[in-house]
């Protein structure tokens, strides 16, 4: 199993999930710089959480153009399995790996706090340890997290099931109290018709251990990690 | 030359930033002031000086990198032509 961390100018997640992963399954994910073009396939490829470009422009939106990116869209459509959360999720729909845009959160502020969600496909490479409608308690740390789409796409995500995860109250409850952010449907994470490529706005890698505050991340590498073996 | 490309968000797009500033607004007394949307304004030199030329390289920047046509829209003038 090979997994890369692509690193932009501005990541910051990039070690935390590599510590997650390593700690989790036992083996340390490579560094790709965002330059790279030509590097050995990969498993799994991640695009971490931070401030790629400083957000400038917006969200993702330069970072969507690094030379990596036109790679991973091949190796994508491959088969090569990628997921991008935070930053990294705001990227792949920026490179239409992804339908939708995720923007400025309703309410103006960065939220930085753990929120409940709901497993709402547990069919998914990314997913499948979980239950269905399993209630997780993971953070999110955003400014920008207000997932958009236009009608006909949500009516497509919902139709072919690809919404993975939801902001949902403590029992369950997807409502507006419980959206943090605005998202359309409390989208926080969805994945393409294919199902190889996932992003979402929660961190899971800051989840997985308990002296982190949590484990209910855990599950979501797990999930991954038999997806590959 | 020089151009200016205004962008803004879509209407259909909630923009909370633009609701602030008019509540804001209302708030200092501009009892008149009934809706505020806020966008940006990018200033682009060119090593031209043939807007003709140009005109479908300032389109794809536009199409390409400077806005999501999913969520955003643009307007773009050409400043100098020399």
């Amino acid at each position: 199993m090979k997994i890369a961390i692509v690193v932009f100018p501005g990541s910051n997640c990039d070690r935390d999930i590599s510590w997650a992963i390593k700690n989790i399954c036992g083996q340390k994910p490579d560094y790709l710089w965002h330059k790279e073009k030509n590097f050995s396939n990969y498993d799994l490829i991640v695009l971490p959480g931070g401030f790629s470009y400083g957000d400038y422009l917006r969200c993702g939106a330069i970072g969507s153009h690094s030379p990596i990116i036109n790679e991973i869209k091949k190796r994508s459509q491959k088969g090569t399995k990628v997921i991008g959360i935070c930053n990294g999720f705001q990227i792949l729909t920026e490179s239409k790996l992804l339908p939708g845009s995720l923007l400025q959160n309703k309410n103006l502020k960065f939220i930085c706090k753990k929120v409940f969600l709901k497993v709402k496909n547990n069919s998914t490479l990314f997913s499948k340890k979980y239950k269905l409608n399993e209630i997780i308690n993971v953070p999110v740390a955003h400014m920008e997290g207000r997932y958009y789409c236009s009608k006909e796409t949500l009516k497509e995500l919902k139709n072919n099931e690809q919404i993975v995860f939801q902001y949902c109250s403590d029992n369950g409850n997807v409502n507006n109290i419980n959206n943090p952010n605005g998202s359309i449907m409390g989208i926080a994470g969805i994945i393409n018709l294919k199902g190889n490529v996932l992003g979402m706005m929660p961190h899971p890698e800051r989840c997985s251990e308990n002296l982190l505050g949590g484990e209910n991340g855990i599950k979501f590498f797990r999930s991954i990690f038999e997806s590959i073996n | 030359m020089k151009v200016k490309i205004e962008v803004m968000l879509r209407n259909a797009i909630l923009d909370p930033q633009g609701n602030t500033i008019k509540k804001s607004l209302n708030d200092l007394g501009f009892k008149n002031v009934k809706s505020v949307r806020q966008g940006k304004l990018i200033e682009i030199e060119l090593n031209s000086s043939s807007s003709n030329k140009e005109n479908k390289n300032i389109e794809k920047m536009c199409e390409d990198v400077l806005t999501n046509s999913l969520t955003e829209e643009y307007k773009i003038k050409i400043l100098k032509n020399k």
